[in-house]
C-alpha cells in the first residue's frame, strides 16, 4: 500500500527524512506563511518502495558504494543500470492513481490545457548545513499532463543516480543505503521575474545586507548561468538599497501556453539594460528574505519568484503591495559563509577605554 | 597630477606662482606661516574644511591658535602615542597644513604608557569633567563678554584720581586687547582639551562597524550615535517657539516675507501688551542662543544671528505661517530616540557572538558618552565665544576708526594681531601726547591693498595638496578631523570631469533645480524643492531645510551639521566636496546621490 501523496502546506522541516529537502522546505515556508505555489510530494518511502522492487537484495546499490571516487567508467557503469531499472519499471497502480489525482487538484477551475507543473527531485540528505547536493538531482519545469508527470516522477527518482550525483557521494564517502528521494509537484508560476536572494552578502559574509540578485522571466535562465543578473543590496536594518547593479540579461527562459518545457530566447533589447524590480520590489524581497532567515535562525540562500504584469509592461497598471506577489521556490541554509570561521572582530576588554587605547596605541 | 612619469605627485609648495593681483600676499602674513625649502619633501593638504576662503591677515588667528592648542593637546598634555602636532602654512592666502606621525616604534612605546595613564583618566570620569568644562568655558564667555574697550577721553575719569587707580585708560587699550587675544587662545585649548579624544571614540565605533558590517554606510553608524538632545538644534527651536509667541501674542501679522527686522522690532514695540510680550520673549531666546555663526567661526565675516538678525527674521515668517496652518511640528524626539535604538539593537542582534556585543556595547557606550561634548562644544566655542570675540575686536576697530588710524572699525580685520598691537601703541601715545596717531598715514593703504588683494586671491583655486604623494598616511588627527585617506588622495590626483564628489552623508537619490548660496543671508532666495549647494552649513543655516530636497556642501564629514540635519529631515546630502559651489551654479539640474556622495550635473 503506498504511503500516498502529502500537500505541502502538510509537511514541515521535521519531515525531511521523509519527504526530502525541498519539500520539507517549502512546507515549512508555508507553515511560516511564506507563500510557495501550491503543490504536494511524492514521499521518500515510494521510492524506496520503488528501488525494494528494482534492487531487492541491494546488489546494485551495494556495487556503487564499492567504486572509487575518481572511477568516472565504473560509475558511469554502476549508476546507468541504476537508472534504466527504475524509468523501465512500471510504478504501482495506488500510486499513480494519487499522483494523478493530486495533479488534477492543482489545475485551475475551468482550464482547458493540461496544468503545468514543475517536477523537483527533493532528496532526503540535500541541503544539509555541509553539503548542499546543489543541482545534482533533476527539475523539470512546465511539465504538462498526467503521464508526462508520471514520467517526470520516475526520471527524478533515477537522478538519485545520476553519474555527478554518484561522484559527489563517492567524493564526500557518505553511504548509499538509506537514501531517500522524494518528489515534489508544484503548480508552474510565470513570473514578471526571478531570481535567488542571499540574507547576507555574498562578496563580504555582511549580515546586515541582502543580497538579490534577478532577471526578467523565469529564474532558471539565472540558476543556469545564462544571463548576466541584475543585483541589488538591501540594507535589513534601513531599507536602504546601498548596492545597485544592471546586468546585461541577453536571454529569457519562459514557457508557452501549450507546449512542455521551457524556452530560452533573446532578451528583448527593451529589457536588457533595463532593471527587473523597482526599489520597492527588491525591498519588499529582502523583507521577505528576513522573514525567512528570522524563522530558521540561520541566513539563507533563496529561489523568489515575482508575479506581476509581464516583463516589461506598465507596472501601474499594478495595484498594491509588491509584497503580495512574491513567491518562493526554495529556501535553504546558507553553506559558503557559515562554514568559515571567523575571528571575533573585537572582544570585549576591562574598560570601554581600552579600545580607543588600543588603537591609538598602533601603529597605522 | 604634475607627475614626470615616475611617482605621482602634487605641485610643490616652491612651485605654487603667486596669484595675479595678489603678488604681495606674504606681507599680510607672519613669517612662521611660510612655506620653506625643505617642505617641499613633505606632503600637505589644503584645509578646506576650516578655510574654505583665503584668509584676511586677522582671521589667520583661527589658525594660528587652534594649531597651537591642539598640538600641545596631543604632542605634549595626552602624549599620543601616534602624533605629535600638525603644522600650518600659507601661501596665496589659503591654508596647508601637515601632521607629525611618530612612527619609531620604541618612541610610540614610551608615549604609549603615558598617554595609556592620561587618556583613559579623561574618558573614566567623562562626564564629570565635561561639567567641569561647562563651567570653565561659561566663565571664558563671561571673561570675553565683560572685556571692555577704552573710550579714551579728553580727560581721565576722575575716579582714577579719586580712587588712586594710578593707572590710565590708554595702558588698557593693550591689556584688555591682550585679554582678547589670550582668552581666544584658552578657549582654543579647552576647544582640543577633550575633542581628540571624543573623536577618537567615533573613530574606533566606526571602525568596529565596518568590519562587522563591510556594508554599512558611515552615515548609518552615525545614526546610531546621533545625539538627540544636543544644543546645536536650540537656536533652531527658539525661533519656532518665537513663531509661536508671535501667533499667540496676536502681532504675527507683522512676520511678512522680506520684512526688516528694525521696523519689525519698531513696530511692536507699539503693539501694547502683545508686542511687550513677544520681545521680552525674543530677549530670553537671544542670548545665548542667537549667538551663532554663520559659518564655523572661522572668519570674521561670518555674523551671528545676534549680529545680523536678518536670517532669523528671514526664517520667521515662514515658521509663523506654518503655526497658522497648523503644520509647524516640533522636532519630533520621540521616534528619532526610538529610531537610534532600533538601529543599533538590529545592528547588535546581527553580530555573531556575545563577545562582539560587548564590545559593541562597550564602544557605542562610549561614542554616546562623548557625544554631548563633541556636538555641543561648537556651540560654546566656535558659535557663542568666537561671536563675541569677533565683536570685541570689532569694538576695537571703532575705537581705530575714531580715531582715523582706520577707515572703518571692520578694517581691524585686514590686520594681523601683532599689527593691531602696533596700531593700538601709536594710538596709545597719540592720546597721551596729544598728537594725531600716525597710523592714518601709515595703515590705510596696507588696508586698501589688501582688501584687494584678498579679491585677487579669491580667484586662485588651491590644490587640494601639495608635495609628494605619502606611502601610508599614517597620522590619526589627520584622519579623524580630516578624513584624508589613502583613497582621498588618490581621488585628488584624478580628478572625475562632471562628477564632484564629496561624502555621502544622508542617503537617498534626488535630482531638481540647484540653489547655490555662499552666504546664510540669501537663504530667503531658496525657492521650495530647490537644491541647496553651499559652502558649509551651520545651526544658522537650519532653517532652510524645511524647503528644501537636498543640500551639498564644500565643506563637512558625516557628522558635520549639514549631515545630522539632512538626515533628521531625511533627505540626501552629500558634504566636503571642495568645490561644489565653484563647479555648480544656480538653475543648473543636478543630481544628487547621498549613497555614493556624488552630485552630477544633468541639465
Amino acid at each position: 500500500m503506498s504511503p500516498g501523496v502529502r500537500r505541502l502546506a502538510e509537511v514541515g522541516s521535521a519531515d525531511k527524512p521523509s519527504v526530502g529537502g525541498k519539500a520539507a522546505a517549502l512546507g515549512e515556508l508555508t507553515r511560516a506563511r511564506i507563500p510557495v505555489p501550491p503543490g504536494f510530494v511524492v514521499p521518500a518511502e515510494t521510492f524506496g518502495q520503488v528501488m525494494a522492487v528494482v534492487d531487492p537484495a541491494g546488489a546494485l546499490v551495494g556495487a556503487v558504494e564499492g567504486v572509487a571516487a575518481g572511477d568516472v567508467p565504473a560509475i558511469v557503469l554502476v549508476a546507468s543500470r541504476l537508472r534504466e531499472r527504475i524509468t523501465a519499471l512500471p510504478m504501482p497502480g495506488d500510486v499513480v492513481a494519487q499522483i494523478a489525482a493530486a495533479y488534477d487538484s492543482l489545475a485551475s477551475p475551468g482550464a482547458a490545457a493540461p496544468t503545468p507543473v514543475a517536477v523537483r527531485s527533493s532528496a532526503t540528505m540535500e541541503d544539509s548545513a555541509t553539503a548542499s547536493f546543489a543541482g545534482l538531482q533533476d527539475t523539470y519545469l512546465a511539465v504538462r499532463g498526467t503521464s508526462a508527470v508520471l514520467d517526470a516522477v520516475r526520471r527524478c527518482w533515477a537522478s538519485m543516480y545520476n553519474d555527478e550525483s554518484v561522484a559527489y557521494r563517492r567524493r564526500l564517502r557518505l553511504p548509499e543505503d538509506g537514501l531517500g528521494m522524494g518528489v515534489v509537484i508544484q503548480r508552474m508560476i510565470r513570473p514578471r521575474a526571478a531570481g535567488v536572494m542571499f540574507t547576507r552578502s555574498p562578496v563580504t559574509g555582511d549580515r546586515s545586507v541582502v543580497a538579490i540578485e534577478g532577471t526578467w522571466g523565469l529564474g532558471s535562465a539565472l540558476v543556469s548561468g545564462e544571463v548576466n543578473p541584475d543585483g541589488f543590496t538591501v540594507s535589513k536594518v534601513t531599507g536602504e538599497i546601498t548596492g545597485r547593479r544592471v546586468g546585461a540579461k541577453l536571454r529569457m527562459h519562459s514557457f508557452g501556453p501549450n507546449e512542455p518545457g521551457i524556452c530560452s530566447s533573446a532578451m528583448p533589447a527593451g529589457l536588457r539594460g533595463q532593471p527587473c524590480l523597482t526599489d520597492d520590489e527588491a525591498r519588499a524581497l529582502a523583507a521577505v528574505g528576513q522573514r525567512v532567515e528570522e524563522h530558521y535562525g540561520v541566513p539563507q540562500d533563496i529561489e523568489w519568484a515575482l508575479l506581476g504584469a509581464r516583463p516589461g509592461d506598465d507596472l501601474a497598471l499594478l495595484h498594491g503591495d509588491p509584497a503580495d506577489r512574491i513567491r518562493l521556490l526554495q529556501s535553504r541554509p546558507e553553506t559558503v559563509w557559515a562554514a568559515r570561521e571567523r575571528p571575533p572582530v573585537a572582544t570585549p576588554k576591562p574598560r570601554a577605554s581600552d579600545h580607543v587605547l588600543a588603537w591609538l596605541e598602533k601603529p597605522l | 597630477m604634475d607627475g614626470d612619469g615616475s611617482a605621482p605627485r602634487f605641485p610643490l609648495p616652491s612651485e605654487i606662482a603667486d596669484a595675479p593681483g595678489a603678488e604681495d600676499w606674504r606681507s599680510m602674513y607672519p613669517y612662521f606661516t611660510r612655506f620653506q625649502p625643505e617642505d617641499d619633501q613633505r606632503f600637505w593638504f589644503y584645509n578646506s574644511m576650516h578655510f574654505p576662503e583665503p584668509m584676511p591677515a586677522f582671521d589667520t588667528i583661527t589658525a594660528e591658535v587652534p594649531y597651537s592648542a591642539i598640538g600641545a593637546n596631543t604632542a605634549r598634555v595626552f602624549v599620543f602615542p601616534t602624533t605629535l602636532g600638525i603644522e600650518h602654512r600659507i601661501v596665496n592666502g589659503r591654508v596647508y597644513i601637515t601632521a607629525n606621525p611618530v612612527t619609531d616604534p620604541g618612541e610610540i612605546g614610551r608615549r604609549a604608557a603615558v598617554f595609556g595613564e592620561r587618556a583613559s583618566y579623561y574618558y573614566e570620569n567623562w562626564d564629570a569633567l565635561y561639567e567641569g568644562w561647562k563651567v570653565r568655558m561659561r566663565s571664558l564667555i563671561e571673561a570675553i563678554e565683560s572685556v571692555t574697550v577704552p573710550s579714551l577721553p579728553e580727560w581721565e575719569d576722575a575716579s582714577v584720581v579719586f580712587e588712586a587707580a594710578g593707572v590710565a585708560q590708554n595702558h588698557y587699550l593693550r591689556e584688555n586687547f591682550h585679554k582678547c587675544i589670550d582668552l581666544f587662545s584658552k578657549m582654543w585649548h579647552h576647544h582640543t582639551e577633550m575633542l581628540m579624544l571624543g573623536y577618537g571614540a567615533y573613530v574606533v565605533f566606526f571602525q568596529f562597524c565596518k568590519q562587522a558590517f563591510p556594508e554599512i554606510s558611515d552615515q548609518t553608524a552615525a545614526r546610531m550615535v546621533a545625539g538627540i538632545d544636543v544644543i546645536m538644534y536650540r537656536p533652531d527651536d527658539e525661533l519656532r517657539g518665537l513663531a509661536r509667541l508671535a501667533v499667540e501674542a496676536g502681532v504675527d501679522d507683522l512676520f511678512t516675507e522680506g520684512c526688516s527686522p528694525a521696523s519689525v522690532l519698531a513696530a511692536l514695540a507699539s503693539r501694547g501688551e502683545g508686542g511687550q510680550r513677544w520681545l521680552k520673549g525674543f530677549e530670553e531666546a537671544r542670548e545665548p542662543w542667537f549667538n551663532v555663526s554663520t559659518g564655523d567661526g572661522f572668519y570674521h565675516h561670518h555674523r551671528s544671528w545676534a549680529d545680523d538678525l536678518t536670517v532669523p527674521f528671514t526664517a520667521l515668517p515662514r515658521y509663523v505661517a506654518q503655526v497658522r496652518s497648523g503644520t509647524l511640528a516640533a522636532r519630533p524626539t520621540q521616534e528619532l530616540r526610538a529610531e537610534r535604538e532600533r538601529l543599533s539593537s538590529s545592528y547588535r542582534a546581527l553580530l555573531a557572538s556575545d563577545d562582539e556585543k560587548a564590545a559593541f556595547d562597550q564602544m557605542l557606550g562610549l561614542c554616546r558618552r562623548v557625544f554631548p561634548f563633541v556636538e555641543d562644544h561648537k556651540f560654546y566655542c566656535e558659535h557663542w565665544f568666537t561671536s563675541q570675540f569677533f565683536g570685541k575686536i570689532r569694538e576695537f576697530g571703532a575705537l581705530l576708526a575714531r580715531f582715523g588710524v582706520l577707515a572703518e572699525a571692520e578694517d581691524i580685520f585686514q590686520l594681523h594681531h601683532t599689527e593691531v598691537d602696533q596700531a593700538l601703541s601709536d594710538v596709545m601715545l597719540a592720546w597721551a601726547a596729544g598728537s594725531p596717531p600716525l597710523g592714518a598715514r601709515y595703515w590705510r593703504p596696507v588696508v586698501s591693498a589688501r582688501k584687494e588683494m584678498l579679491a585677487a586671491l579669491r580667484d586662485w583655486s588651491p590644490p587640494p595638496a601639495l608635495g609628494p604623494v605619502p606611502e601610508a598616511l599614517n597620522d590619526p588627527a589627520v584622519r579623524m578631523l580630516w578624513g584624508v585617506t589613502q583613497e582621498r588622495i588618490e581621488a585628488w590626483l584624478s580628478p572625475a570631469s562632471d562628477e564632484v564628489r564629496g561624502f555621502g552623508a544622508s542617503s537617498g537619490v534626488v535630482e531638481g533645480q540647484a540653489r547655490v548660496l555662499t552666504d546664510v543671508n540669501q537663504i530667503g532666495e531658496i525657492r521650495d524643492g530647490e537644491i541647496l549647494v553651499c559652502p558649509v552649513t551651520a545651526p544658522s543655516w537650519a532653517p532652510v531645510f524645511g524647503k528644501i530636497k537636498a543640500a551639498v556642501s564644500d565643506i563637512g564629514g558625516s557628522m558635520s551639521h549639514a549631515a545630522i540635519v539632512a538626515r533628521e529631515y531625511g533627505m540626501p546630502a552629500v558634504v566636503g566636496t571642495g568645490d561644489a559651489t565653484k563647479r555648480i551654479s544656480t538653475g543648473q539640474r543636478i543630481r544628487v546621490d547621498g549613497d555614493r556622495g556624488t552630485v552630477q550635473v544633468t541639465g
